[in-house]
């Protein structure tokens, strides 16, 4: 069965630790494998902290973008935690 | 044989780290980080457990949660002569700062950050020697506690942990 990948815009702009890994987390719980997670942030601890995340839950950090007064960060879910 | 040890590798990288946080001060510039270090490592895939013990009590009690303070007094990191947190009101005063430079940061309040950490799987553990030299009945505490376990309880809780004492 095909399933189409989604791609989630997740608005943690103006919160701080731990806001934006939280948020994130929370669409990372109704994702599905393969899906892109994309997630705004002005928190500059945000870059590691993703980083970081990524690295630990085993998904993959696929783009840091700095925009002017924010930072777009990509994860695509590789891996689901049972 | 080199497949059976990569499976064996891969087995122990899934098991599941532990990280105990022990609370024992109920000010609310203990609570928060504590909540903060709590939440995040769930997220990360960690067991979490918190221990309330000694003044760290008062986080879980109902009727105070909602209402944590800043002390200043012995607290020379506020922003002003550590004497004057003598004076009454002050505490009040630091706390209204406080609470006011948090919801400027939109962060959520400690009643919902302990919302947050049991939704993430966090496990709340109350000190039973706490409730009974304090007198804090059972019902007194957030309906989020887990249960009222015992230093021995939590010592074989955190065995192959990291323990994060606040």
């Amino acid at each position: 069965m095909a399933t189409v990948e989604q791609h989630k815009v997740i608005d943690s702009r103006g919160s701080f630790c731990p806001g934006p890994i939280t948020d994130l987390f929370k669409a990372y719980r109704s994702s599905q494998l393969g899906d892109i997670i994309e997630l705004l942030a002005t928190d500059p601890a945000a870059k590691a902290d993703v980083t970081a995340w990524a690295q630990k839950s085993g998904n993959e950090l696929v783009d840091i973008i700095d925009e002017q007064d924010y930072t777009r960060i990509v994860v695509k879910i590789t891996k689901k935690r049972s | 044989m080199a497949q059976a040890t990569q499976l064996r590798t891969e087995e122990k990288a899934e098991q599941t780290e532990r990280m105990m946080i022990v609370l024992s001060k109920g000010t609310m510039d203990m609570v928060y980080p504590a909540l903060m270090i709590a939440t995040t490592a769930a997220t990360m895939g960690k067991e979490v457990h918190m221990f309330f013990t000694f003044w760290g009590l008062q986080a879980v009690n109902k009727k105070k949660v909602g209402s944590l303070k800043v002390a200043p007094v012995g607290n020379p990191g506020m922003p002003m002569p550590n004497i004057l947190g003598m004076i009454p009101g002050m505490t009040a005063m630091a706390t209204r700062m406080m609470n006011g430079k948090m919801k400027k940061q939109k962060m959520p309040s400690i009643p919902d950050m302990f919302k947050m950490a049991k939704d993430l799987g966090v496990k709340l553990h109350a000190c039973s020697t706490t409730m009974e030299v304090m007198g804090t009945p059972k019902e007194a505490l957030i309906d989020e506690i887990d249960d009222i376990i015992g230093a021995a309880t939590f010592i074989s809780l955190s065995e192959g942990g990291q323990i994060i004492f606040i």
